[in-house]
């Protein structure tokens, strides 16, 4: 909390209804953020149960100085992930962070399982468990309308919501935030399922006095100046993400139609100028950042004869392009955005939904299942199909997609075609076969995104490719986010907020810091984490990566299965010797 | 003298900085509720967002004329300066401004009024505010 030395911490108990408010002294020693969710999870997980047990947290925490400056705009989430068995962690912006902290809380912790369908309003002080019998079922858009309309604090308050398939607990069912923002990865939406959790909203009116306003705004000013007037953000705001359509594109490190190509002829359809031409009508921020990457496409649909039309507004970004575009060979960006929409009406992780079903569409094409079981003629730049697939995921239609909504790993083992199931130790990949380094990084990755260590990233940065330079830049890039992570930073500032600027800020505020206790802060988050994984029986060795890695050629090439195995034993031998270090 | 008007509303992306910046220059505090502009959205994707601020009213103006002590000082080029020493926390202000632009500061106990300072333009990074002579009203 600003200006205080205590973590404040909200449990909740949707079992019993107990509502505790603990003021921490013993987590500070963390700026909060993933930090202090980490040690929550640590301390609340239940590591016999099976992810998805009424016991397990969900852990929900904000930083030290969440709100107060540009781009410090995200919450995350920790649990155990329903789709890998292990560590959960995913970020979301909107509202989120600094209703948290105007509510007064810097984590929150809810276990149990509401006797009945429910949702949690947090108005500061006053924590309510309320009845959601009336809204479950339906879409995540919708219930965000009701919830609008019944909650007070209209303006300043966030909503985090799930749809039909977290409550149908697929296992990578995302968590919607602020309509426009999510928890997307990893199935915190199931976890919320599986606590007959609908939804929740946070507001309140705390307010907090500045302390040194000269100085703090002084800072303040520095790093907007920088956002605003230098060229650091502007790809974020101008074509936003989607910018790396045709770059990774021309890199030869798009997957397409399952990854069994590297390059989409209609890339150039489907590009970030694509998008603008047809589509975008908006652009929109997370509270308290001024650069506004939210882009908003809208596209046009009759529903009936007559000439009656709907517009439907989707909010797209690079990651859904690949998963709900190249990768199901889809070129039109209406239709990208018209499966946007069916995966946001039922509330599906948008990554994981476009993978798994690309893996049906093989799978159909290569006999491993049949069209009895799928329902559907599958095949790839199917668009209306895979609309209809989706509502069937997120409904759990019959045995085919109950078992393709465990993960992409679960339904190749149980079909066979786990050579091409796009997935890393569970997790359905992100758009990048850039080569070593982001297949390295997504295997030992704490929670197996391109965003632990941008393996991707070291990937491009890397002239000649050495393996142990590129072990050496994933094991320090996953140190260093921990500390942004701990601040909740928006990770598309991580080049503006370096460890000169964030010192600045934290000082500003009282927070005398140096930079070995930032370096000591990430390595305690990262010891922290990998406990956690260990508990969870988690050994990045024992991964089985599937053959489609290594027949499609990446960015550097074919990659050869026994360097990435090197690779990989190196920087676990690299996390042995941090966790030695940090139990001394 | 300058006013504050909101202009090119159609230009926000909600980021609230201008809220951000009010609070901490005028009443230094972290609070977005300390703000003398407020940022409203219907919600979902297509909602509108509206500033809510002082619209600096010439010649009749509403809450200065419902302010017993004299607290509200009209200002030349519209608006009124609060002056604190003056203002005993009655809140008609709140309840005379059409446009619900005066929120009522339950810790100080007095109103929270624009001043038209202009920091708000200034850390609006979407163009949608401006510091304006006179009357003139260009969409």
């Amino acid at each position: 909390m600003l200006y205080e030395n205590v973590i404040t911490v909200l449990y909740i108990d949707l079992a019993t209804g107990k509502i505790e408010i603990r003021r921490r002294t013993d987590l500070t020693e963390f700026l909060g953020g993933v930090g202090v969710a980490s040690k929550l999870l640590e301390e609340t997980m239940r590591p016999e149960l099976p992810p998805l047990a009424p016991e397990q947290p969900i852990v929900l925490a904000i930083g030290a100085i969440s709100g107060i400056y540009p781009l410090i705009t995200k919450t995350v989430a920790m649990f155990i992930s329903p789709l890998t068995g292990e560590l959960g962690e995913s970020y979301a912006g909107g509202r989120l962070a600094l209703t948290l902290s105007m509510a007064g809380y810097d984590a929150i912790v809810i276990r149990g399982q509401a006797p009945r369908p429910s949702y949690i309003s947090i108005n500061g002080g006053n924590i309510e468990i309320k009845d959601a019998r009336a809204i479950w079922g339906m879409d995540s858009d919708i219930v965000g309308q009701f919830i609008r309309d019944h909650e007070i604090g209209s303006g300043k308050r966030s909503i985090l919501r799930i749809g039909p398939a977290g409550e149908n607990k697929v296992k990578f069912a995302s968590v919607c935030v602020d309509t426009y923002r999510h928890f997307g990865r990893l199935g915190l939406g199931a976890v919320m399922g599986s606590k007959n959790l609908k939804a929740m909203v946070v507001t309140g009116d705390k307010t907090t006095k500045i302390q040194d306003p000269k100085d703090y705004f002084r800072v303040y000013r520095s790093i907007f100046k920088s956002v605003t007037e230098t060229d650091l953000m502007s790809k974020y705001h101008d074509l936003g993400t989607s910018i790396n359509v045709e770059v990774i594109n021309e890199l030869g490190a798009l997957p397409t139609k399952n990854l069994m190509e590297n390059r989409f002829e209609a890339a150039d359809q489907i590009s970030g100028e694509a998008f603008v031409k047809n589509n975008l009508v908006r652009k929109m921020a997370c509270t308290g950042c001024p650069v506004g990457c939210i882009h908003i496409g809208q596209f046009r649909r009759v529903f009936d004869e007559g000439y009656d039309y709907e517009s439907v507004s989707v909010a797209y970004d690079y990651e859904l392009i690949y998963a709900l575009g190249s990768l199901l060979g889809i070129s039109k960006t209406d239709e990208i955005l018209q499966l946007i929409e069916a995966v946001e009406k039922t509330g599906l992780d948008a990554i994981s939904t476009g993978v798994s079903l690309a893996w049906a569409t093989e799978g159909l094409l290569k006999g491993i299942v049949t069209e009895a079981e799928t329902l559907l003629p599958l095949a790839f730049g199917d668009t209306k199909h895979y609309y209809q697939a989706i509502i069937y995921l997120g409904n759990c239609e019959n045995d085919f997609y109950r078992t393709l909504g465990e993960g992409t790993r679960s339904a190749g083992v149980k079909y066979g075609g786990e050579e091409f199931a796009l997935q890393v130790a569970g997790n359905e990949i992100p758009g990048y076969h850039t080569g070593y380094g982001n297949l390295v990084g997504l295997t030992v990755g704490a929670r197996h995104s391109h965003l632990c260590n941008a393996g991707y990233a070291v990937d491009q940065s890397i002239k000649a490719f050495d393996e142990d330079k590129a072990v050496e830049a994933l094991f320090q890039e996953e140190l260093e986010r921990g500390i942004l992570n701990s601040l909740v930073i928006c990770l598309f500032a991580r080049k503006m907020y370096n460890r000169e600027t964030v010192l600045k800020a934290l000082k500003a505020v009282g927070y005398a810091l140096t930079d070995d206790d930032l370096t000591t802060i990430g390595q305690k988050i990262f010891a922290t984490k990998l406990r956690i994984k260990e508990k969870l029986r988690f050994d990045p060795r024992q991964v089985k990566l599937p053959k489609r890695f290594f027949e499609t050629a990446s960015m550097q090439g074919k990659l050869n299965s026994l360097v990435v195995e090197r690779m990989i034993r190196k920087y676990v031998e690299k996390c042995s010797t941090l966790l030695t270090e940090s139990k001394m | 003298m300058k006013v504050l008007k909101a202009m090119k509303m159609n230009r926000c992306i909600g980021c609230l900085s201008c809220m951000i910046t009010c609070a901490s220059v005028n009443q230094q505090d972290h609070s977005i509720l300390k703000s003398a502009i407020r940022i409203k959205t219907s919600g979902g994707l297509t909602g509108k967002f509206i500033a809510i601020v002082c619209q600096a009213c010439q010649g009749d103006v509403p809450c200065a004329e419902v302010c017993p002590t004299g607290a509200l000082v009209r200002r030349q080029a519209g608006g009124v300066l609060l002056d604190k020493e003056n203002c005993i926390g009655c809140q008609r202000c709140v309840a005379a401004c059409t446009v619900d632009a005066i929120s009522f500061d339950l810790e100080t106990k007095k109103p929270i009024v624009c001043k038209h300072c202009g920091v708000c333009v200034r850390y609006c990074p979407h163009g949608c505010l401006e510091l304006t002579e006179g009357e003139q009203y260009v969409i």
